[in-house]
């Protein structure tokens, strides 16, 4: 009984890891189709049969999974001021796992209303105004969401001179309050909404998503799998009383759809003429580009990088360049048959393009002042240009012929000097998908997870500023 | 200190300005005199103080402007907070807020022109701004 059972309902793929709680280490890993439509158990045990070939009959000690079949955690976000409550709402929904399906500002209107009862989000995390701010805005879109048709859980993390009103209007929702997310100016506090977001996931979502028939078979169900992997980082990161982490990093993953970015640092600023400007930013945060990804959202890697980019980067012509893009957007399963086939080269430039686009929009910014008293920068978001490490998950980067080569477009670079990136790191790679498995160990077993993820990160060789033009 | 009298201020030295000193002992004058004050510090554009303004609800902007180039940097700040359906707000401005020595008659036309409530020249004691916020948010 000394065995672990680790699972995670992706949305193609579910996963499964056998861990031997007293070796430590990963008996067996195997995969089958997520069959989501029908029940959810008869893809884990396809998955869990190709398992057992591999490790032969075992009994575990527990079964804990994670999830993002269905769409995932799927949130609605509002807030009052772009760049301050609503961001606050956003760093705080997708650093517990979400995805944002839709951001309110401001007040809410009726086509926002029509839209939500469109497609009703399994949370909604409703915030506006510092404590003893703005009320009118929180107080307004409570009593709107009031007269929608649909229901869904409500967690009202905003002005706390707000609450009282809003948990009045919204009585027939199952509302739970929050300490506000930006609770004095500039000031953030998504820790709370966060612990509140997944209690939420365990206990609503798993029911309407089909995953509690697998109930008998699994011990729990912990959380979205984009937070077992933020989870997975920062143990890594920290480390654990007995066991020392590896410090500040950068976790990329490159998928069909988005491309996620985490970072678990603080990002605080080195020189002495540099000023924060913005939002306080998260230890551990996670962002995520929905136009960014390899499969589904190939137009938007394109876009911002440009056809040529990807062309250059590719050796690929200009016209075979655009027969992929538009072959890519009518059959996404395509995939490469050998590393140097053009689809892998093509593939090859794609992922850098996501790598670069994703890290230049998560790692914070400098701009320069000319003041009375010389030059001044001014930053917003995190300096990352002292962070070593950086972490590949996904596939990829996993299958990718040249990985440094991918992976040098996170780095800092004289092209974009204001794009605080790390200067140089160590690359390392989750071959077998084990971090997010990880995450979910980490409940029980901090130690013996981190022990794990160290053992099992490849690491691939060190890339630094310079490397590449 | 006196008791707190409910109103809030939005307050910080706005452009390329970083002049920090003042601003810390402005907020804490007018702390002392029972209001309430978010100080956005050094450096600030209008946008910020907007921001700030809409999610802290508060009753006035005091901008504070010391390196002469305050006349640019506050152009088309009423016109921003009218955008940000901050309409009627009061706003203050006050320090070094134009270049060179020049009458404080013109420079306070200008301003008033441009939105702002109150205009106060260099040397300004806090005893002074804090009266008229009192007077015009109909404290005590």
């Amino acid at each position: 009984m000394h065995y672990a059972l680790l699972i995670d309902f992706g949305s193609t793929f579910t996963k499964v890891t056998a861990v031997d709680l007293i070796s430590e280490e990963i008996v067996g890993t195997a995969s089958a189709f997520t069959t989501v439509d029908s029940d959810i158990g008869t893809g884990l045990n396809v998955a869990l049969d190709r398992l057992r070939r591999v490790t032969g009959d075992i009994a575990f000690e527990f079964k804990s999974a994670c999830s993002s079949a269905a769409g995932g955690l799927r949130m609605m976000v509002s807030g009052l001021v772009p760049e301050l409550t609503a961001e606050a709402a956003r760093l705080a929904a997708l650093g517990a796992g979400a995805r944002i399906t839709r951001l309110f500002t401001h007040e809410l209107t009726r086509r926002d209303l029509i839209a939500i009862e469109a497609d009703p989000p399994d949370i909604f995390l409703m915030t506006g105004g510092t404590d003893g701010g703005n009320r009118a805005c929180m107080e307004k879109n409570a009593e709107k969401l009031r007269s929608l048709s649909v229901q869904f859980p409500i967690i009202l993390a905003g002005n706390r001179q707000a609450i009282d009103a809003c948990e009045d209007a919204l009585a027939d929702f199952p509302v739970t309050v929050c300490p506000n997310v930006m609770p004095s100016f500039g000031v953030l506090n998504i820790e709370p909404v966060q612990r509140e977001i997944r209690d939420l996931f365990l206990k609503h979502i798993v029911n309407a998503r089909g995953l509690s028939k697998t109930k008998k078979i699994l011990s729990d169900i912990l959380m979205p799998t984009p937070s077992a992997i933020l989870s997975a980082m920062k143990l890594l990161a920290d480390g654990t009383e007995k066991e020392t982490g590896i410090g500040e990093l950068m976790g990329i993953d490159v998928g069909g759809a988005t491309t996620d970015v985490y970072t678990i640092a603080r990002g605080e600023p080195v020189d002495m003429n540099v000023i924060c400007k913005g939002l306080d930013e998260p230890y551990a945060k996670r962002t995520v580009e929905g136009d960014i990804g390899m499969r589904y959202s190939v137009a938007g890697i394109v876009s911002e990088v440009g056809q040529s980019w990807i062309s250059e980067r590719s050796g690929l012509t200009a016209d075979d360049c655009a027969t992929y893009i538009s072959e890519l957007s009518d059959d996404k399963s395509k995939v490469p048959l050998t590393h140097d086939d053009a689809l892998a080269r093509f593939d090859h430039a794609l992922a850098s393009g996501a790598v670069e686009i994703a890290t230049r929009r998560h790692a914070g910014v400098l701009e320069e002042a000319f003041t009375t008293s010389g030059l001044i920068y001014v930053q917003t978001g995190k300096d990352l240009r002292s962070v070593r490490q950086i972490i590949f998950t996904g596939g990829s980067f996993i299958h990718a012929q040249s990985p440094l080569d991918i992976a040098r477009h996170a780095l800092y670079t004289e092209r974009y000097p204001m794009s605080l990136r790390p200067k140089q790191a160590t690359v390392l790679r989750d071959d077998r998908y084990i971090l997010s498995a990880m995450g979910v160990l980490a409940e029980r077993e901090k130690d013996i997870a981190l022990r794990i993820i160290k053992r099992e990160l490849v690491p691939l060789g060190d890339i630094s500023l310079g490397d590449d033009s | 200190m006196e008791q707190g009298n409910g109103k809030k201020l939005v307050i910080g030295v706005i452009g390329a300005d970083v002049h920090a000193v003042g601003i810390r002992i402005l907020e804490y004058a007018f702390r002392e005199a029972g209001f309430d004050v978010t100080n956005l510090g050094v450096m600030v554009s209008q946008e910020e103080f907007i921001g700030a303004a809409l999610e802290t609800a508060a009753d006035a902007i005091v901008i504070s402007s010391l390196y002469g180039h305050g006349e640019l940097d506050c152009r088309g700040m009423r016109d921003k907070m009218d955008e940000a359906g901050l309409d009627g707000l009061l706003l203050y401005v006050g320090g070094n807020i134009v270049v060179g020595k020049q009458d404080f008659v013109d420079v306070e036309k200008r301003f008033h022109e441009m939105g702002f409530d109150r205009v106060f020249p260099p040397g300004t004691p806090p005893e002074e701004t804090i009266y008229y916020l009192k007077k015009d948010l109909g404290v005590d």
